[in-house]
């Protein structure tokens, strides 16, 4: 589905607003702008189309809030509920069962938790969305990427209010982040919502072809949850005493790192948790063995990662606009 | 008046298949390939629309005009061809599509506003107008869900027409709510005309496009068959509807303008003539007063009468050698005599045409021009007063005779006993 506008005559002040084949009607403006429609997809019209559409974003996002706790008694409360049990279990199994010995483990556990919610929230939330509203999609005309974007966006705020909690938190346990890398978080942020915007995306579109990507999603998500560093350590693998030592492990940390969802939540991690290594005095021991859990690399470091991060989610999203345009065209028909 | 749509070379291809896979196991197994037939829902549709023009387009069910109208809206993509809309656009397919019955009535006109492309600041500015029109000032804070059928279809309707863009695409969404609501729609298209905004209408209701329209185009099986005068293509979308010729494709160019022409057409029938309505099993005379510009021979007449629900009553054979007649130069009066009408109580309207016999050329088409009116004193019921005898005899005890057989003539049968009078 490809709309593009021209350009009316030269000199003419140009008036672009184009919502899929609608166009905004704007009282005295030009009306001679032109719509095109034809089987072309073209990335710079639907970026556009998506500037313009900012507000029914913003809306579609606030509807989803308003209709997804409307009539329940706890309301916005169940947005905190469901992480917060994932926390207790966590803490719970990891802590207490296994008896973890890693200091303030529930905020280490948060760290990458909030990340990882944005994320997995959106990821499953959008491969429905599309179907979900097949009702809109078939009916009217506006960039349906908005719609898993507005999953996203959801996401966003539920991950504002963890967000919330977590300061809280910290305050209450008087626990200091690491101010110098708490600076770089807004980079990490839109890293993962970049990226995450462009797996939505794609996800949305395919799934409208392929209903397995449902259920596909799921499990490739809770795979991944367990290849991301969250609920244990990255300095469990690659920086602990005995792994050291293996030669090969250099090329599989580095590979490790290729998971987007890696450097992020490292990034999270070592801003909020604060430190990369702990002491512990093992029962027995007369020394503290010193564990670490994050490498110990400088800011510029972590922020050269979510540089790397965020133009990989650029390029991966442009490419899900691509794939989303073609397989657009069509959506009134598979639905 | 420049061109307000362009539509170039537009097809739209369909895949029906034959099963659908849509899950992973049944992709692999068919190895990603699913047979499918090709259809073709639109094929090289072009027509250019006028700004500030009232367009209608016409066919039946599955003729592709919706198809169209989601091409021209965006919402589908044209297989291959390129549309181009000049101005703001906006369709009106369903109404209140996307409300959210959790939310009120407020939230949703800002939400189906904003779909249909509307700022923020623009359905707050409206917002007023809207709930007026829509009359539901005492019911906008309440939930949808909620809402009648008819609040519904109002709030989504006013939410559309508030929109005010260059261009209006109208999915048979006219025949809403009450007569007054519909008469305040109608006033607004009404409006819209004035304003010099285009409107496409798309319709199988012949009325709707004759009172709207300043064009339309009738289409069948994806095609285009004509784009005239509502008038003009009206007929050619009745006469296709009621199977006089076939036009889809026709090469002999369908309407064969202005030869020849029915004037008035009049219902009279045989009873005591002070009476306006007739009884049943009275004789009817329609008759159409022709102008022809050329004697016409091998023409054929053809009537229809629908009852008052707008369903065939009757339709003659569109090639009865009995509705054959000759037509001089100059014309005349055709006379379509029933000698008996078998119809109840209700009012029936007559369409007549003239076509050519030998050819599929249309020579003019009058639908429902006249209308004659039934009323039975009797108590019988229905549509049809069947003609009926009701005869009894006594088993056949020591009858010897032959059994009875129905024969071609009604009269009493042997062997049965003549209903003591």
């Amino acid at each position: 589905m490809s709309l593009s506008v021209e350009r009316p005559a030269p000199g003419e002040p140009e008036q672009v607003s184009a919502i899929g084949g609608s166009t905004r009607f704007v009282p005295g403006q030009s009306h001679d702008r032109i719509t095109v429609v034809n089987g072309k997809v073209q990335l710079g019209q639907r970026l556009k189309d998506l500037w313009i559409n900012r507000d029914l974003l913003m809306l579609l996002i606030r509807t989803e809030l308003k209709v997804k706790y409307k009539d329940s008694v706890l309301g916005y409360a169940w947005s905190m509920l469901n992480p917060a049990m994932v926390l207790a279990i966590y803490y719970v199994v990891f802590k207490i069962i296994a008896r973890n010995h890693q200091p303030n483990f529930a905020v280490w556990l948060f760290a990458g938790l909030i990340a990882w919610n944005l994320f997995n929230g959106s990821a499953m939330g959008s491969t429905g969305v599309v179907v979900g509203k097949a009702g809109i999609v078939k009916k009217v005309a506006f960039p349906r990427e908005l719609l898993a974007l507005s999953v996203v966006g959801v996401n966003l705020v539920l991950f504002g209010i963890q967000v919330v909690v977590l300061t809280l938190a910290l305050l209450l346990f008087g626990i200091s982040p690491d101010f110098t890398f708490v600076a770089i978080l807004p980079l990490a942020l839109v890293a993962l919502l970049v990226f995450t915007g462009a797996l939505s995306v794609f996800l949305s579109a395919v799934n409208v072809y392929l209903r397995d990507t449902q259920h596909l999603t799921e499990v490739a998500l809770m795979a991944w949850f367990w290849f991301t560093s969250i609920v244990y350590t990255y300095g469990q693998i690659f920086l602990s005493g005995h792994n050291k030592q293996h030669p090969a492990l250099n090329w599989i940390q580095y590979a490790y790192l290729l998971n987007p969802m890696t450097p992020i939540v490292m990034t999270f991690q070592r801003a909020i948790y604060g430190r990369t290594q702990y002491a512990f005095l093992n029962p027995g021991a007369t020394k503290p063995t010193v564990y670490h859990v994050l490498p110990t690399w400088g800011v510029g470091t972590y922020a050269a990662m979510m540089g790397a991060v965020l133009l990989l989610g650029i390029v991966l999203f442009l490419l899900a606009l691509i794939v989303f345009g073609r397989l657009e065209g069509n959506f009134a028909e598979e639905l | 008046m420049g061109v307000a749509i362009e539509i170039k070379d537009i097809s739209k291809q369909f895949r029906l298949y034959s099963e659908k896979h849509t899950s992973l196991k049944e992709r692999v197994i068919h190895g990603g390939k699913m047979p499918f037939t090709p259809f073709w829902a639109l094929r090289d549709v072009t027509v250019d629309i006028n700004q500030g023009e009232t367009f209608g387009i016409l066919g039946r069910n599955g003729c592709g005009k919706s198809t169209l109208l989601k091409c021209v809206a965006g919402i589908l993509k044209p297989t291959t061809g390129e549309i181009r809309v000049r101005g703001s656009l906006a369709a009106m397919l369903e109404l209140g599509a996307g409300f959210q019955p959790d939310l009120s009535g407020r939230d949703n006109i800002f939400l189906n506003g904003s779909l249909l492309g509307l700022s923020h600041a623009d359905i707050e500015k409206r917002f007023d107008d809207i709930v007026a029109f829509a009359e539901l000032e005492d019911f906008i804070d309440n939930q949808v869900k909620f809402y009648s059928s008819g609040m519904y279809v109002r709030l989504g309707f006013a939410v559309a027409v508030n929109v005010e863009p260059d261009v209006l695409l109208v999915d048979e969404v006219l025949a809403v709510g009450d007569a007054a609501f519909q008469r305040k729609c109608l006033d607004h298209v009404k409006k819209f005309q004035r304003e010099g905004r285009t409107i496409v209408v798309v319709s199988h209701g012949a009325d709707t496009i004759r009172q709207n329209c300043e064009r339309a185009m009738v289409m069948n099986h994806g095609q285009v068959i004509t784009v005239d005068e509502p008038g003009e293509a009206i007929r050619v979308y009745l006469a296709d509807l009621l199977g006089v010729g076939t036009l889809a494709g026709s090469e002999s160019g369908g309407i064969e303008g202005n030869v020849l022409m029915i004037n008035s057409v009049q219902a009279e029938h045989g009873g005591s003539g002070a009476r306006p309505h007739m009884y049943p099993r009275e004789s009817l005379t329609i008759t159409a007063d022709v102008d022809s510009l050329a004697a016409v021979h091998n023409a054929m007449a053809r009537i229809v009468i629908h009852d008052d629900k707008n369903e065939v009553v009757f339709a003659s054979d569109p090639d009865d050698p009995a509705c054959e007649i000759d037509i001089p130069e100059g014309g005349g009066i055709v006379r379509f005599s029933f000698p008996e009408v078998p119809l109840l109580d209700g009012t029936y309207s007559v369409s007549v045409g003239v076509r050519s016999a030998t050819e599929t050329a249309i020579y003019d088409w009058k639908d429902q021009v006249t209308q004659f009116e039934v009323a039975n004193p009797g108590r019988a019921t229905g549509r049809v007063l069947l003609p009926l005898d009701v005869s009894f005899r006594l088993r056949s005890s020591g009858h010897t005779g032959e059994v009875p057989m129905v024969g071609a003539d009604f009269g009493p049968l042997a062997g049965w006993e003549e209903p003591a009078t």
